[in-house]
């Protein structure tokens, strides 16, 4: 029931959303066709604000969009000319999608089994081994890491394409650059959630009962232990899904992330509205999941 | 336990201590801190004299890219500046805005998020959904919408009042403002998930059913309980902050040049990671620094977090 | 943890099932600078941009490879009148679009009449501004689109006429803007034709698939009138958004060429200079700074001329852009056609802060505190802009004795406060559209958009008028030459601080048919790979 309303609600928060990024994008100073040179004549720049509407009152332009996304359609981007927002959003989503999906896995892969051991090896070297490498990661940014990492196993080594998206060893680099980088974030949740959980009574009487350790950690303490790590994957995942601009960047990938930041940078009005929407969607549709996963992960989480 | 504590603070104190690391890094923190206040004074003291001189910042010079040595222990960069004294200089922006951050974090997240969990219900849809919105209108927009307001309408009023020496100043508190309102939102969300869960158990119950308030209850019971992961959020968002602002540099909405902060000068040395020349100290030095002050954080808050925790014997 | 790590072993077996795409290798792979805003000649802006859209469709003229000369392109030969106002061009008999159907005058017409059309919202509209009627026709003064200076007198007859003797008009007809594009493709695609498949081309290429951020397939395009010259069955064209990925992708030999003056790390071109697959050339382009000569005290032409006095361009050129750029002491560049600029302002601080002192502020005193405004590094202009910033600040700091503060703002901002004069002195540059002194020059007209200095001279606007009606180039030339002494020796509006350089990468063991120009002109048809085979590609 609670997750049924949540499913409805959303609708008027997306609406919410969209009116405020429309609002705020144009809020901005500077236009889309504020550029390097101008047209001859200021009648060209007139005619370029009235073929995208931009001449009319904010309202209206809003109302017009609310029409054409009742049909699916997100409008023209401003900047990219030949192409529509949903074409741009249909060619770079994929690609995203696998680079963001990748890089979690890693992330979790990774940080899970790290963290668990830190906090399991409490000032033990394990413990300070792991907390060194999870600190490094969250440090050591993707814009370093990155280009290290081309320079050092594809430059030097010539074991991995240094940039572009095609093959399946495309994808290494980069993805491992991303995901490291979360990882060390998620290691130090995992360990903190996990030294909460081994002071718990349950554990304790556990423990007493003389049922083995890591059976009984594993069986009982993980579900509850991993919650700050779940509350924190519903933005992230986000977050990677839609695209990482550092990344795409540094590997040339032709993905979301460079879209939204050039987009804002251009004041591609319409392109940046449907790429936020996009992002919404997930990012309310992801946090419906987190919760929905705690709910079933502690019994006594309750929301209404 | 074998000592005998009397209150609380001490007990505390005294678990801090027993940390390895923890009042190490604090002590190292601490100097850090004094050299980053002390430096901008030393050398206004000792302008004109050689020293003021070597560590100045902002001097031009000939030596491009020079690799670190006894004249200049971190190298210089494409303007021959001493990237020592950069990075001396940089910290300050960078622990300022990372602190600051952390702060706003700290206090708006932590209580956005218990209240949120606490109350449950509509309250809690309300608020984690106004987190929603916040978290997902696009950061960059919302920065450069905000510094530019806010800009606009402080550079008016400090000509109206003649202080326009106050417009530096002016721009890294906008910077705080822009950093701090994106830093909180996760860590509402991190807060309001352990304090779903905490809330219904026995000791909170216990308190409830003698007759104690939600202020008392979240205050005394369940904001404590969360303080571990509290702690442990907050020194992961220093460095993203830190890292953050070189990104809001990069777009002309963060410190202005010539002024340096870690985040910049990591930044346009990791630019020059190359296959055919790499100036490995641009990246190398203020990385080193960066890493180094983030565990001392990470120790301390370590220390923190078993100093306070209510759950430790 | 066993369900994430299934979860990761599940992804990877999608990615590598699903990824590969067998595709023929290009014969060229180049990096180009970053993606095209659009591939439609009437809406590309960018240099980068319209090196893709010149390969797909041709004008009457294009510029060839060598020099970057006008020479004949569709049209075979033309004629002038006495006046030469009318030009009629004759079409050549074997034109082809790509997909089999003839090109007539009246494609070239249609082309014309829709990047006039204010619906199709150019940019370049004005480019065609010099035709009888034609601005007025986009103004809306003119409804009749017939009134307008242009006719088809047979299917191969296509004849123009202008307002005036124009110098420069057959460069004009090799720009994008006046390409020939297809009539029913863009009846029926609309704004997005170009996404259209098959898309018909008039030129040497034509498109396979454009995939954004990804990549640009071009194939030969064999009905091309002059297909037997094309060298390369197949282009890559891959969008590259930083020198430093330019860089990593030539350096491993997976592209072939990189040609964008943005594409090349700066800090490395000390290096990169020496070495035989590196070439540079001069470029019609200029780095100056804009006085905002509404602003108190830069009204003043001394102080002005006392910034441009105390500006070392040398120590810019040899301590920061290193490419073998030359110090600027006129704005248009030199190499531009049938041109000498004057000898400008040099370097000499005793006599800027003479000047200084003659107005008002001696050894810089009471000399209020100035801003220099420049776009941050996302603006794509390879962090150069701060750095030269920090030196000039600098520089105007020893030589003047003034405070100036820098101001580093975000691109579009900076744009729309340029064009709002809500600027003291701020950075820019100009690249030349065709060559000719007149693209450099008309910038500083009263009435140019592009002025943005807020300065106004009725004797520059009228030597400039005067110089285009001129058909007599010699005589042209003195006129030009009065208009910019003004500029860059009396009134000082703008100061010039250097002529960009243009670079290439290719090693000329492996591609042929790449000429240096002034234009950076190097048309796709001319390129070929020397040793036959693909290009390597690690990771294969």
């Amino acid at each position: 029931m609670y997750f049924l309303k949540r499913i409805i609600f959303a609708l008027p928060l997306l609406l919410a959303i969209s009116f405020l990024t429309f609002f705020l994008v144009r809020v901005a100073p500077g236009g889309p066709f504020d550029r390097e040179r101008k047209p001859a004549s200021p009648e060209i720049e007139r005619q370029l604000q009235a073929k995208y509407h931009l001449d009319e009152p904010v309202w209206k332009q809003y109302l017009r969009f609310l029409g054409d996304l009742s049909h699916g359609d997100l409008g023209p981007s401003l900047k990219y000319r030949n192409h529509s927002v949903n074409d741009i959003i249909g060619q770079a989503l994929p690609v995203s999608l696998t680079l963001g999906g990748l890089a979690f896995g890693l992330a979790l892969g990774v940080g899970i089994p790290i963290g668990y051991q830190s906090a399991v090896r409490r000032g033990r070297w394990q413990d300070y081994a792991g907390s060194l490498f999870a600190i490094l990661m969250v440090c050591i940014p993707p814009f370093v890491l990155g280009p290290f990492l081309i320079l050092l196993l594809g430059i030097k080594c010539h074991l991995l394409p240094v940039a572009l998206w095609e093959s399946p060893a495309h994808t290494v680099l980069p993805v491992i650059a991303l995901g490291l980088y979360y990882s060390g974030r998620i290691a130090r949740l995992m360990r903190e959630g996990m030294l909460g959980v081994m002071q718990a009574e349950f554990i304790t009487t556990a423990r007493a009962k003389g049922l083995d350790e890591h059976t009984v950690l594993l069986r009982h303490g993980f579900r509850l232990a991993v919650i700050p790590v779940v509350s924190y994957c519903g933005p992230l995942l986000a977050d990677l899904l839609t695209g990482s601009f550092v990344i795409e960047s540094i590997f040339q990938i032709p993905g979301l992330g460079t879209f939204l930041v050039n987009g804002s940078l251009n004041r591609d009005y319409t392109l940046v509205v449907g790429l936020v929407l996009l992002y919404a969607v997930l990012l309310i549709a992801l946090n419906l999941l987190v919760d929905f996963a705690c709910a079933l992960l502690d019994r006594r989480v309750r929301y209404a | 336990m074998p000592e005998s504590p009397n209150s609380p603070g001490q007990r505390a104190w005294s678990r801090f201590r027993r940390h390895r690391l923890a009042l190490p890094s604090a002590i190292a923190l601490a100097l850090l801190l004094l050299v980053v206040v002390l430096a901008p004074i030393l050398l206004h003291l000792a302008a004109g004299s050689q020293i003021a001189l070597r560590f100045d910042p902002e001097r031009l010079s000939d030596a491009q890219f020079q690799p670190p040595s006894a004249a200049h222990w971190f190298g210089t960069d494409v303007h021959g500046r001493d990237l020592f004294a950069r990075v001396l200089f940089g910290a300050g922006v960078s622990l300022l805005v990372g602190l600051v951050g952390a702060g706003v974090s700290l206090v708006i997240g932590v209580v956005w998020g218990a209240v949120a969990g606490y109350a449950g219900g509509r309250l809690d849809a309300l608020m984690m959904r106004f987190v929603d919105v916040l978290y997902s209108l696009p950061s960059i927009i919302l920065v450069i919408v905000l510094i530019t307001t806010l800009e606009g309408l402080l550079k008016s009023t400090l000509e109206k009042i003649h202080a326009p020496w106050l417009n530096d100043s002016a721009r890294l508190l906008f910077l705080f403002v822009g950093l701090g309102s994106v830093s909180w939102l996760n860590m509402a969300r991190i807060v309001r998930g352990q304090v779903l869960s905490l809330r219904s158990r026995a000791f909170v119950d216990a308190s409830r059913a003698m007759g104690a308030g939600p202020i008392h209850i979240l205050s005394r019971h369940i904001i404590p309980n969360t303080l571990g992961v509290v702690i442990v959020y907050v020194t992961l968002t220093i460095p993203a902050i830190i890292l953050y602002e070189s990104f809001l540099s990069y777009l002309g909405l963060g410190v202005q040049p010539p002024m340096a902060s870690w985040g910049s000068l990591i930044a346009e040395g990791a630019d020059q990671i190359n296959p055919i020349r790499t100036y490995w100290w641009l990246v190398a030095c203020p990385g080193t620094i960066l890493v180094a002050t983030l565990l001392a954080f990470n120790c301390l808050g370590d220390g923190l977090r078993d100093a306070w925790d209510v759950r430790s014997k | 943890m066993a369900f994430t790590s299934a979860a990761f072993c599940g992804f990877l077996l999608l990615i590598l099932t699903g990824c590969a795409r067998p595709e023929p290798q290009a014969d060229l792979v180049i990096a180009n600078g970053g993606e095209p805003e659009s591939l439609d000649p009437a809406i590309v802006t960018s240099y980068a941009d319209m090196r893709v859209t010149k390969a797909l469709f041709e004008g009457l003229l294009h510029l060839d490879g060598i020099d970057g000369r006008p020479v004949p392109g569709l049209a075979s030969h033309w004629e002038t009148s006495p006046d030469k106002t009318i030009y009629t061009f004759h079409l050549r008999s074997n034109l082809l679009w790509s997909t089999g159907e003839p090109i007539t005058a009246e494609d070239v017409y249609f082309s014309w009449k829709r990047a006039l059309d204010p619906a199709t919202a150019s940019d370049y509209a004005g480019q065609l501004f010099y035709i009888r009627k034609a601005e007025e026709f986009y103004t809306g003064t003119v409804k009749d689109f017939n009134e307008v200076g242009i006719r088809v007198l047979d299917p191969l007859t296509f004849q123009v006429e202008l307002n005036s003797p124009l110098a420069f008009f057959l460069d004009l007809c090799c720009f994008p803007t006046l390409a020939v594009v297809p009539r029913k493709t863009i009846q029926t695609g609309g704004d997005l034709w170009v996404s259209e498949r098959p898309l018909p081309s008039s030129g040497p290429y034509c498109l396979v698939y454009w995939r954004l951020n990804d990549r640009i397939r071009l194939r030969k395009n064999p009905a091309y009138w002059d297909a037997s010259r094309t060298r390369s069955e197949l282009i890559d064209i891959l969008p590259t958004g930083s020198p430093n990925v330019a860089l990593n992708l030539y350096e491993t030999g997976i592209a072939d060429i990189v040609w964008d003056k943005d594409l090349v790390p700066t800090e490395l071109l000390d290096v990169l200079k020496l070495r035989p697959d590196f070439h540079t050339f001069n470029y019609l382009g200029t780095y100056f700074y804009r006085f905002n000569v509404t602003h108190k005290p830069l009204d003043d032409p001394r102080i002005r001329r006392a910034f441009a006095l105390a500006t070392d361009r040398e120590r810019i050129v040899h301590k920061l852009t290193q490419g073998g750029e030359k110090p600027a002491h006129q704005f248009v560049p030199s190499g531009v056609a049938n041109y000498t600029p004057p000898a400008g302002l040099p370097f000499a601080p005793i006599r800027a802060r003479e000047l200084l002192a003659a107005a008002g502020y001696p050894g810089g005193r009471d000399f209020p505190t100035l801003q220099f405004t420049f776009f941050s590094s996302a603006g794509g202009a390879a962090k150069l802009q701060g750095k030269i910033a920090i030196e000039l600040q600098q520089m105007w700091r020893e030589n003047l004795g003034v405070r100036i503060e820098l101001r580093q703002i975000e691109r579009k901002i900076f744009y729309n406060a340029q064009s709002r004069l809500d600027y003291e002195i701020c950075a820019s540059s100009w690249v030349g559209d065709y060559n000719d002194a007149n693209t450099f020059l008309d910038l500083y007209l009263a009435n140019s958009g592009n002025n943005r200095t807020g300065w106004k001279n009725p004797r520059y606007d009228d030597l400039i008028h005067r110089a285009n009606a001129q058909t007599d180039i010699p005589a042209r030339a003195a006129l030009l030459r009065q208009a910019e002494t003004l500029l860059v020796e009396e009134d000082v509006p703008v100061v010039p601080i250097f002529f960009y350089a243009g670079f290439n990468c290719f090693d000329p063991k492996k591609v042929g048919g790449l000429h240096q120009n002034l234009l950076d002109e190097h048309p796709l048809q001319d390129l070929y790979r020397i040793t036959p085979g693909g290009g390597r590609k690690p990771g294969e």
